[in-house]
């Protein structure tokens, strides 16, 4: 098991290396100039020049490339002489558009992405496998056509009409929550929760809905199994029987589901942060597009790609923690 | 003759689907007695697997409906509350399947499984559990105990998962135990270690066998008693000796036939024409008919108008055919069934 951990942790580093490169080419492929970018209306073909240079936009794409990754890890300086602005360890680049350092606004960016992620993450799993559960053993009886009708409702609506629906309502009309205004849980934890609730909800709509489909239909697969008949011809309760034997052999695709899910909120949840005004990943990587701010869209990208890469191997990891048959071979 | 442990009268499954009702199992009697072994033969599809599930109470899906009377001892299991059926489950009436990889819990250890099976009927500490588990795979003749126990059970051959299956059916010595096509999935070396291993613990425990199988090899090898199922009937019913001489139903015959011999010329095999009937919507006469060589030798096309009954030939046998006495001993002779070859 260790080795194979180790191995697939230094797959995982060449992949983000290839990704990494392949991001920067893109991005700087795009048709525009990034150099004409940093100054503002009062632009005079001379400043443009002068900061090409100091950018180091001048060079090589490859020489470009190279210099970006070696600023990850020792750090950069933008410049020569006294304007120079240092960019410290680990480097992204500096967001001229935003006179900040691009892994700044990432590290600020993060937790709330964070929080949002794993907030409608716990709901929604809970919500989701629960609700499959339940469905599976009323299979065909109203109880379970009742939870697939919702089931269904849920999984068509958008994230972006359901939010708008949680912000109308509760939010505008009823004034049950304050409007969503994002304060870190440090400073004010109960404002913290009023502004959370609502994308969480949002957000754990849709995929508890995805969920419960995933877990009901996981449930009646593995019920239907021999090992299942077996349980029961060794006269075991219907719960250790769903509990015990039916959920863990069914669990390996939802577990499967859950990681990259969760892998791929954590990059940032661009609509729902949206329409709920949080500054997190999603939103800052929309900015850095709408802005052409190239080096904080590289980032962003970047970091979604770690998240989904991470994730896959937790995943796998967990895989052989359920299936014997994966730890031992 | 003393009491049966289980005795099984009229029993009948009918499944309702979308294509009409599914008469699976039609009044299907028998019992079995201590000690003693009873053999369930018959193609796939003539119920011999539906009667015993049902006698197990493993027929779950509510479309189902099941009628007759199962009796173990005293107590009546069709139409009682499932929690009552469910501690006889694994307990007094226990059963083992075919294909052993695929009935035991991929993800379980073999000692979480057996132990499981123990501590489901009787109230014992883990650790007591643990050492029982080791004594009953011993018995069942699996060797390195301790470390089998943390095996999963695919690291196990396909012989020893049968061991183990047995062994967990047999954990809390049952009374009755029913065996479902127990050595289809295995090799034929490993299939007679298990039927002599079956034999051998049904004499130390004095457990009554109910033996689902459609190799007759199986049946000689093991059974007192024949129970022969048809399109969901029991068509016959002998003891194993008389099954094989005096057969006395043209399936039965049929049956006997296709067994491959050494002897006879290859071109020899005498195979049953057709297939299984559907079991929606049988049709008015016998199953059998359809299939049956004989039917123009009895009278006013009996056999496609009226089900024979099931009638005794000599107490303990009994058939479901319109054939007379003497037409069925000219044909056993004419066929060189009951010779020995």
């Amino acid at each position: 098991m260790f080795p194979y951990v180790v191995r697939r942790l230094i797959l995982m580093v060449l992949l983000l290396i290839v990704l990494s490169a392949v991001t920067f080419a893109l991005f700087n492929a795009v048709p525009t100039d990034p150099a004409r970018l940093t100054c503002g209306k009062t632009c005079t073909p001379d400043i443009v020049a002068a900061n090409r240079i100091r950018l180091g936009l001048d060079k090589p794409l490859v020489v470009q490339y190279l210099d970006w990754f070696k600023g990850i890890f020792l750090g950069r300086d933008f410049g020569s002489g006294t304007q120079v602005f240092h960019c410290d360890i680990p480097c992204l680049g500096y967001s001229f558009k935003n006179g900040e350092q691009v892994t700044t606004m990432i590290l600020a960016a993060m937790p709330v992405t964070m929080y949002l992620a794993l907030g409608a993450f716990v709901l929604w799993m809970v919500i989701g496998t629960l609700t499959g559960i339940y469905a599976a053993k009323h299979r065909g009886k109203w109880q379970d056509k009742v939870i697939m009708g919702i089931a269904l409702v849920g999984y068509s609506s958008p994230v972006f009409f359901v939010g708008l629906l949680l912000l109308i309502f509760p939010v505008v009309r009823f004034h049950w929550l304050p409007y969503p205004d994002y304060t870190s849980p440090l400073y004010d934890f109960p404002q913290f929760l009023g502004t959370m609730i609502l994308p969480w909800i949002a957000l754990a709509t849709l995929y508890a809905a995805y969920y419960t489909r995933l877990t009901r239909s996981q449930m009646l697969e593995t019920m239907s199994e021999d090992f299942i008949r077996t349980a029961r011809a060794k006269g075991l309760s219907e719960r250790v029987i769903v509990r015990k034997h039916a959920f863990r052999a069914g669990l390996t695709p939802i577990v499967t589901s859950a990681g990259l899910d969760l892998a791929g909120l954590l990059g940032g949840a661009v609509i729902t942060e949206y329409i709920f005004s949080l500054p997190g990943l999603g939103r800052l990587a929309i900015h850095s597009v709408t802005d052409y701010d190239l080096p904080t869209l590289t980032a962003t990208t970047l970091v979604a790609a770690a998240f989904i890469i991470f994730a896959n191997l937790i995943v796998d990891i967990l895989y052989a923690a359920i299936d014997p048959r994966v730890r031992l071979s | 003759m003393t009491e049966p442990v289980l005795r099984v009268t009229n029993l009948n499954v009918e499944f309702t689907t979308e294509d009409g009702i599914v008469r699976a199992v039609d009044d299907v009697s028998y019992e079995i007695h201590r000690g003693k072994t009873l053999a369930i033969v018959g193609e796939s599809g003539s119920g011999k697997s539906v009667s015993s599930l049902a006698v197990m109470g493993l027929i779950n899906s509510s479309g189902a409906a099941i009628t007759g009377s199962v009796k173990y001892g005293d107590q009546e299991l069709i139409g009682s509350d499932p929690e009552d059926v469910r501690k006889l489950r694994g307990n007094r009436i226990a059963m083992i399947f075919q294909d052993p990889l695929s009935s035991l819990h991929p993800y379980y250890t073999i000692g979480n499984q057996l132990i499981e099976a123990i501590q489901a009927h009787q109230d014992v500490s883990d650790e007591i559990a643990h050492v029982r588990a080791a004594e009953m795979l011993t018995r069942v003749g699996i060797a390195s105990v301790e470390q089998r126990l943390n095996d999963f059970p695919h690291q196990l051959s396909g012989g020893m998962r049968q061991r183990v299956m047995i062994a967990m059916a047999l954990v809390n010595e049952p009374d009755v135990l029913i065996a479902d096509e127990p050595t289809t999935a295995l090799d034929v070396t490993v299939q007679a270690q298990i039927l002599d291993l079956l034999r051998d613990l049904q004499k130390e425990f004095g457990t009554a066998i109910i033996l689902i199988t459609h190799d007759l090899g199986v049946v000689a090898d093991l059974a007192d008693e024949v129970l022969v199922m048809y399109g969901g009937s029991a068509v016959e019913q002998a003891p194993v000796r008389e099954l094989f001489y005096e057969s006395g139903m043209p399936y039965t015959w049929g049956l006997l036939a296709s067994i491959p011999q050494v002897q006879t010329t290859r071109e020899h095999l005498d195979p049953i024409p057709g297939s299984p009937p559907s079991l929606i919507d049988l049709p008015p006469g016998c199953v059998f008919a359809p299939r049956c060589s004989y039917t123009s030798q009895v009278a006013q096309n009996l056999c496609h108008t009226k089900k024979p009954a099931l009638e005794e030939i000599s107490p303990a046998h009994s058939a479901r055919c319109h054939l007379t006495a003497t037409q069925r001993s000219d044909i056993r002779v004419q066929r060189g069934i009951g010779k020995v070859r």
